[in-house]
């Protein structure tokens, strides 16, 4: 509470608003601009080193430090763009690389939508229960840590072969899901571990003060604890969202599901030694994913605005 | 707007007996922080703890709004115990940190005990109105915590501890950490609340001047372990009448010296000077 307990004159109080929503604004647009300039200071440092560095790249003592300025190493901007437009294949009813690119994006977006939404109910269940009993905590959040250690790639088979064996009446058990299941399992880490740590974030003075009013453990976890963990929350999923993504996209590589951009990251960069642009549109797919997922959950943030006055506007 | 105090009358708003609290440490050494208390607090009475850090007198606050157990000797509010005294809302509580919830307008804080024992909306909202309008901030109902100074945020809280019209409250330094000024104003808005509310104060402070401005009784307490080492009566005449010129009355001043020779006591290490804030 340090930081409400601040003398803030009362004057302030009325004229701030107006300035401060300008002063916001201009924050913003500073904000966009400088992206944007990243973006274009990395491109033109691609183009510049493609340039000017050396066609077998920068060798020192027999490793690579920097690769090959090739056309095939490293195809220019304009290369990649072009061939976006492009049909995939020669194959006279081969659809244009971007719309198989979004087709597969879309696929991909849905399957780690999916994973996310099991992993944040997962770890928010996880934070919930450690949060409620301190046993819990120390029984359970080394093991959810260690969990984080296991590779994917390991994991991958396992889920599918057990995956496999589960048929319930009219359902049945399909590669996606194994998928999403291990999108999931990155995704819940963060949030269980940032809500853990929001849902303990009020003060001993705020906990007291429901204690005071005779509430119990869930109005306290209504009216105080969760209000208080959103500031905590948000990165947490959307860290969950951005690990969501890559699992989807390593998972459907390990699982050989068809469909998505993982997929066609690998079948794409068989291509590449006769077609080097066409391995940068999945990836670039697989950016705008991760872009659109991390992007949903600003939007969250904006409706929990009340609950983040607490933080300094960044 | 005059409350009625709800207790009934008879039973002492606060009945410690005989009271000690022992927190005992991790590796078996124990802390005495309070020895044999015993102390009763009519209702309608304004009573101070005063005393030095470590003498326990926040522990004996926190002990009688059931915010920990007695180690021995029994605790009852309006003749219940604490803990249904506490569940039965029967004190308003204020801190030292105004412990408002961020995300929640001062009206919204102000409602939030309100709220959560079930009052209807249209009943919170006129309830709130009335105790900003008391704490005079009519012009910030809307205004969100990280809007208000540090005194404003504190008369917020003490609106909240007044939410449900208890016949008594239970304030830890709550003018703690404030500046001085704004602490003489808030002090005379206590009194002035307390005669309007007339409901029974337990008020914990370090500040001589405060405690005898503001007090019925002063109960002076010593540090290890905590005990009470004397109750003064200061009686500076009734709440109503109570007012600045108070402060540079000779009774005031007189019974000022009375308590710092309490608070010094049986050591008279003169070089140890008590704040005189």
């Amino acid at each position: 509470m340090t930081r409400t307990a601040e003398l803030a004159p009362p004057a302030a109080g009325k004229t701030r608003p107006t300035r401060g929503q300008a002063r916001r604004g201009q924050a913003q647009l500073r904000r966009i601009l400088t992206g944007a300039l990243g973006l274009i200071v990395l491109a033109a440092l691609w183009e510049l080193y493609k340039l000017l560095g050396p066609a077998d790249g920068v060798v020192v003592g027999g490793t690579t430090l920097l690769p090959r300025t090739s056309d095939l190493a490293m195809p220019h901007l304009w290369v990649m763009a072009e061939r976006v437009l492009e049909p995939v294949t020669g194959a006279a009813a081969a659809l244009p690389l971007w719309l198989v690119v979004l087709q597969g994006s879309m696929f991909t977006l849905g399957i780690a939508a999916v994973g996310w939404l099991v992993g944040v109910t997962v770890g928010l269940l996880l934070a919930l229960l450690m949060q409620r009993f301190r046993l819990a905590e120390s029984a359970v959040l080394p093991w959810i840590v260690l969990s984080q250690t296991v590779p994917l790639i390991a994991l991958a088979p396992l889920v599918r072969r057990w995956g496999s064996q589960i048929e319930v009446g009219n359902f049945s058990w399909e590669s996606w899901m194994s998928v999403a299941l291990i999108a999931s399992y990155l995704a819940f880490f963060p949030v269980s571990v940032g809500a853990l740590r929001g849902l303990s974030s009020p003060d001993a003075n705020h906990v007291d003060l429901m204690h005071c009013y005779a509430a119990g453990w869930w109005t306290t976890l209504w009216r105080l604890r969760l209000p208080a963990s959103v500031g905590y929350l948000l990165p947490a999923l959307r860290l969950a969202a951005a690990s969501a993504v890559i699992g989807t996209v390593v998972a459907e590589v390990s699982i050989g599901l068809r469909g998505g951009i993982g997929r066609l990251i690998v079948e794409y960069a068989g291509a590449a030694g006769g077609d080097p642009g066409k391995p940068w549109a999945p990836i670039f797919g697989s950016i705008a994913v991760g872009l659109l997922a991390a992007g949903f959950v600003g939007l969250i943030g904006l409706f929990l605005r009340r609950f983040r006055r607490g933080e300094v506007a960044a | 707007m005059i409350m009625e105090s709800a207790a009934g009358g008879r039973a002492p708003a606060v009945e410690v007996g005989g009271v000690s609290r022992v927190f005992t440490g991790r590796k078996g050494a124990s802390v005495t922080a309070l020895d044999d208390v015993s102390l009763t607090v009519a209702p309608g009475e304004f009573v101070s703890l005063i005393g030095p850090s470590g003498c326990g007198k926040s522990t004996l606050l926190r002990l009688i709004a059931d915010l920990d157990t007695p180690t021995a000797g029994s605790i009852r509010v309006f003749g219940k115990p604490a803990r249904q005294a506490r569940i039965d809302q029967d004190y308003g509580i204020a801190f030292q940190q105004a412990g408002l919830l961020p995300w929640r307008t001062v009206a919204g804080n102000i409602e939030l005990p309100l709220e959560l024992h079930g009052a209807g909306k249209a009943a919170r909202r006129a309830r709130a109105a009335e105790l900003i309008e008391l704490v005079g901030l009519s012009d910030f109902a809307e205004n969100y915590p990280d809007q208000l100074s540090g005194g404003m945020q504190q008369r917020v809280a003490i609106a909240r501890s007044l939410a449900e019209s208890p016949s008594l409250l239970l304030m830890d330094e709550p003018f703690g950490a404030l500046d001085e000024m704004t602490r003489e104003r808030m002090q005379n808005e206590l009194v002035r609340i307390c005669g309007e509310t007339s409901a029974a104060v337990v008020f914990v402070t370090h500040s001589i001047p405060e405690a005898v401005f503001l007090s019925d009784r002063v109960v002076v307490m010593s540090p290890r372990p905590g005990r009470i080492r004397d109750v003064l009566g200061v009686g500076l005449g009734d709440t109503a009448e109570r007012g600045e010129n108070l402060r540079e009355d000779e009774a005031f001043f007189h019974a000022v010296s009375q308590v710092r020779e309490l608070l010094h006591g049986q050591a008279p290490t003169g070089a140890r000077g008590v704040e005189t804030r």
